[in-house]
């Protein structure tokens, strides 16, 4: 009898490792996501500004305001596609989106810088994406200051200031350091805590939880078989991941592998207690699906320091933000990773996710508990 | 029985799903107003056969005529003719009893007046008229089969196709579903029943036996066991399903 | 026709009559809205500085009182030593190390170019830029001003070229005027395309889509009769979003509110029928959410939510061309902040009818009754 119990239990999470190797379509995503989330985060979602389209309002038309829009064609970060001949077709070329900025020269441009000192340009950006907006701004501002010292009187060009600035860390500014470890959280969070609710809810819908339950296995022993197929699952994954942003996006390991993937495995346990919490409070697939989904994914994406950073949130969210696991995982993997640091600077991240899974643990065999009696 | 109208009618029809054969080239008539049983074991091919007659399944070669409709290119005109009930119970859970009397009569296209009429026709024949708001769930098996029976019905079909529909309930509860099946042949809808209990095929007129997606014996049960030389259908049966294996 | 009606009415029975999805449908919008638009902030509030002062002079003090003074900063009070200094940004305390060497002083009073190092945090390259060039700003204000007091102003005219920026639509810059619309782009996508899609496969999952098949029901009815009630409850959605992120957001409604509900139409029409598609061609609702799943974060990312869509690369682009989160994404901002009309839009409306069509053809196609 003894012998027997860990037999059964393995050939049912056998059962449930070849249940999702048999959905070919679902393997596929399951691998591709990853792939795909650190394209897109390394290639398209970035904050750079390049080629925007700008309209340019010339009333003077002379040599200088010319030689400024070529400069500013030049930079890489604008094109004038449209020019105005107007005030009136300002708004609409902003309007219709076919221009994100106007700049517009005032009459006698080259007259007045260098007879008068001074020439007037007036940048109207569409704020309706405010960050593109004030990007677009500093470097049309950058420009334009450059392109007055160049062809202004030198006078004064001493610098005010010798700043000489150090980058910790990413030297090249890389965007990397922020998408891998994020992408990594996204992903493990999506497959183990979302999987899991749904994959016993789905037991409890069809009502063959019933038929578990009865069966002589362990409740405990079937929710692990259960989950277990998922936890194999996300921490290949994440192997995946880390592989892929070292040789494609050249991301550094500079910390100990070992305790890298340490924290991994603690997360993908945080997450897998989190989906069982949600499984034991959902009767449909449905219903897990919604709170896993909208109360885990986006709050994963922008409450845990991913893409937005948590330093510029309100005080309130940023209280918020210490209870979302995410935010701890993603704090220790870039300790370990881009500073290379070991146990010692992330021993508080793992004890807080620790304490996560007890609570989330200790919530969802209460909530099971009631239910049973 | 010559005499009788042909209401099916099945000619050499083929089922493959890959290499796998579900139906190895059945033939057979069913004549207007009788019950038709289809017999055999669990994947014998039965569910596959019934399915394909009710339109929800393609043949892969074969001729079917149902109710006076081609199966490959008058589906539609098909399912307005036949009613259907499949081994699990096809009611909404979170609907009440009217509720989903009212959902299938409104796809079959009935409304208003005619519609209400019904209803409360099927309602009161199941006995159920006091318990028309409450919800499926909270329905006995027994009572979910019968009223599952009442809604393939609502229509007024002129055949009715029933796969394995007495899963899983009591002898009790299964004679009084058989009591309902002999009312409707009797108001002359056809019956085409599929069933792996063989004392259930004494109710038929005539039955089939299916031994691994083939046609073993086709009559009515009295002269299948005069042939065989049984005492019952069962009998019958595992002599058939040994021949199989045997061979 | 009629066939249809009696689809929606079921539907809408089923939807009203299961408790736990309807707070969720509308509950959690607010709690998204209320957490989202406020988290979603590129500007920076607070810049933790910690300054090692070599010089510690009076002009060295004055620096820091400067940074002081701004709101920006909290100065982070380390010892003199770049060493210690940058320890505190290991753990995460300071994100940037102001060093002023000796000698500070004497070189401004001298009209020499004084020479600071700035050490910056730069795991986040965005931020990191962000805090050099604020911090950059006030010491560079702060020595010219210096040396202008000095050589007097009369001195310094070289010819310039002076700047007036405007910010139009949205002066203050408000991030959450820009992520109140996105944010409601995806929620009314998402609730609107899974309840769909998870609704047909259900009924696959339990076996009821038999019952349905089984009768002379015609496909585009069917289809259609799913379609409409989740449509309404995504109109809904949005408008019901739109009245929470005009109270607690002020967010503009500068645009008809006609045109864009007409535009919601036709997208929803697109989104709820990709649903359709998706779940045709699944046949649990685990895999369909997990296909959804999939889809919903590559396009919501390619849509333009967080970045400007014209820096993406080429490739990008052309897939946005299909994204029709791109064009619901960008038309939502249009036409609430911007207050664009039809013939702004125009190109949207009509890529988004011809593949609400498209797509719409699929499902019905691809839905099959027999197998």
């Amino acid at each position: 009898m003894n012998n027997s119990k860990p037999n059964k239990f393995w050939g049912f999470a056998l059962k449930e490792f070849r249940h999702i190797f048999r959905d070919k379509r679902t393997l596929l995503i399951i691998f591709g996501m990853p792939i795909a989330q650190l394209l897109i985060f390394g290639y398209v979602v970035t904050n750079e500004i390049k080629d925007a389209n700008i309209a340019i309002y010339d009333k003077s038309g002379d040599y200088l305001s010319q030689k400024l829009t070529s400069k500013l064609a030049s930079s890489g970060y604008f094109i004038p596609t449209t020019f105005l001949h107007s005030e009136n077709e300002i708004e609409p070329a902003l309007r219709s989106g076919k221009a994100k900025m106007v700049i517009v020269y005032e009459p006698d441009f080259a007259k007045k810088f260098f007879k008068e000192g001074s020439a007037a340009i007036q940048i109207i950006t569409d704020a309706s994406e405010p960050n593109t907006a004030s990007l677009l701004a500093n470097y049309a501002w950058a420009i334009i200051n450059s392109f007055a010292t160049e062809n202004g009187i030198k006078e004064f060009a001493a610098a005010p200031i010798d700043i000489r600035v150090r980058m910790l860390y990413n030297p090249e500014l890389k965007a990397v350091f922020m998408f891998v470890p994020g992408t990594m959280a996204l992903i493990l969070m999506l497959l183990t805590a979302m999987m899991t609710a749904i994959s016993i809810a789905r037991e409890k819908e069809l009502g063959t939880m019933e038929v578990l339950l009865v069966s002589p296995l362990k409740p405990s022993h079937i929710v692990i078989g259960k989950v277990l197929p998922y936890v194999g699952l996300a921490f290949t994954n994440s192997i995946v991941i880390l592989l892929l942003g070292f040789t494609v996006f050249g991301l550094p390991i500079k910390g100990s592998l070992a305790l890298l993937l340490l924290v991994c495995f603690i997360f993908i346990l945080l997450a897998l207690s989190l989906g069982i919490l949600i499984s034991t409070i959902s009767k449909t697939q449905q219903v897990a699906m919604f709170i896993s989904m909208i109360g885990l994914m986006l709050p994963t994406i922008l409450l845990s320091g991913f893409i937005f950073p948590i330093e510029n949130m309100p005080v309130i969210l940023q209280w918020f933000s210490l209870i979302m696991p995410p935010r701890w995982f993603i704090s220790a993997i870039k300790t370990i990773m881009i500073k290379g640091e070991g146990i010692a600077y992330v021993w508080k991240e793992m004890l807080i996710m620790i304490g996560m899974i007890v609570f989330f643990l200790t919530l969802s065999i209460k909530k099971f508990k009631v239910r049973l009696s | 029985m010559e005499s009788k109208e042909i209401i099916i009618e099945v000619d050499n029809l083929v089922k493959k799903f890959g290499q796998f054969v579900a139906n190895d080239n059945l033939t057979f008539k069913v004549y207007k107003g009788e019950i038709f049983g289809f017999l055999g074991a669990n994947g014998a091919g039965k569910t596959t056969a019934i399915r394909i007659m009710s339109g929800l399944l393609e043949p892969t070669s074969g001729k079917i005529n149902v109710a006076g409709f081609n199966a490959y290119t008058q589906r539609d005109l098909i399912k307005a003719n036949i009613g259907y009930m499949s081994q699990k119970f096809s009611l909404y859970d979170d609907l009440t009893v009217k509720e989903n009397i009212r959902f299938f009569g409104g796809i079959y296209g009935l409304y208003g007046k005619v519609l209400k009429a019904r209803i409360d026709e099927l309602l009161s024949d199941l006995k159920m008229t006091e318990f028309k708001n409450d919800l499926i769930s909270s329905l006995p098996l027994g009572w979910k089969q019968r009223l599952s029976f009442s809604v393939a019905m609502i229509h007024k079909p002129v055949i009715i196709f029933l796969d394995e529909p007495t899963g899983g309930v009591d002898p009790i509860t299964r004679r009084s579903f058989w009591e309902m099946i002999h009312q409707v042949a009797s108001q002359g809808t056809t019956v085409f029943v599929t069933t792996h209990y063989m004392d259930e095929a004494e109710y038929c007129d005539r039955v089939t036996i299916m031994v691994d997606g083939r046609i073993e014996a086709l009559d009515s049960p009295a002269n299948l066991k005069k042939t065989f030389n049984a005492s019952s259908m069962d009998e019958v049966f595992v002599m058939l399903a040994r021949k199989a294996k045997s061979a | 026709m009629r066939a249809i009606l009696f689809i929606i009415q079921k539907e809408f029975l089923q939807i009203f009559r299961n408790k736990t999805m309807l707070p969720i449908i509308f509950m959690l919008p607010i709690i998204q809205l209320l957490i989202l638009a406020n988290a979603a902030t590129f500007e920076m509030k607070n810049i933790n500085l910690s300054v090692v002062d070599y010089d510690n002079t009076n002009r060295s003090r004055e620096v820091i009182s400067h940074f002081e003074a701004s709101h920006f900063y909290t100065i982070i009070p380390t010892e003199q030593s770049v060493d210690k200094a940058l320890e505190l940004v290991h753990a995460n305390r300071a994100d940037l190390v102001l060093v002023i060497p000796n000698g500070f002083q004497k070189d401004l009073d001298n009209s020499k170019t004084p020479k600071v190092q700035l050490l910056v945090n730069s795991i986040n390259g965005t931020a990191a830029s962000l805090a050099n060039a604020y911090t950059s700003s006030i010491l560079m204000s702060y020595t010219r001003s210096i040396f202008i007091g000095k050589i007097g102003p009369s001195m310094i005219k070289p010819s310039s070229i002076t700047t007036q920026t405007n910010y139009w639509y949205n002066p203050e810059l408000k991030y959450s005027h820009f992520m109140v619309p996105g944010i409601l782009v995806v929620l009314v996508t998402i609730i609107g395309m899974f309840l769909t899609a998870l609704n047909l496969v259900r009924e696959k999952e339990i076996g009821t889509i038999e019952q349905i098949n089984v009768t002379p029901i015609k496909r585009y009815q069917f289809i259609i009769g799913k379609l409409v009630p989740f449509w309404i409850i995504a109109v809904f959605e949005l408008a019901f979003g739109l009245i929470v992120g005009k109270i607690l957001f002020d967010i503009p409604i500068n645009g008809s509110l006609l045109l864009l509900f007409s535009f919601a139409g036709v997208y929803l029409v697109l989104a709820l029928g990709s649903g359709l598609l998706l779940s045709s061609i699944s046949s649990s609702q685990q895999q369909v959410m997990f296909l959804a799943f999939f889809f919903i974060i590559v396009f919501v990312l390619m849509s333009g939510i967080f970045t400007s869509t014209e820096s993406m690369p080429t490739w990008a682009k052309t897939f946005n061309r299909m994204n029709p989160l791109y064009y619901f994404m960008k038309v939502n901002r249009m036409v609430l902040i911007k207050g664009s009309n039809l013939s702004d839009i125009k190109d949207s409306f009509i890529s988004v009818a011809v593949l609400a069509v498209t797509m719409l053809s699929f499902a019905i196609l691809r839905y099959r009754k027999t197998s």
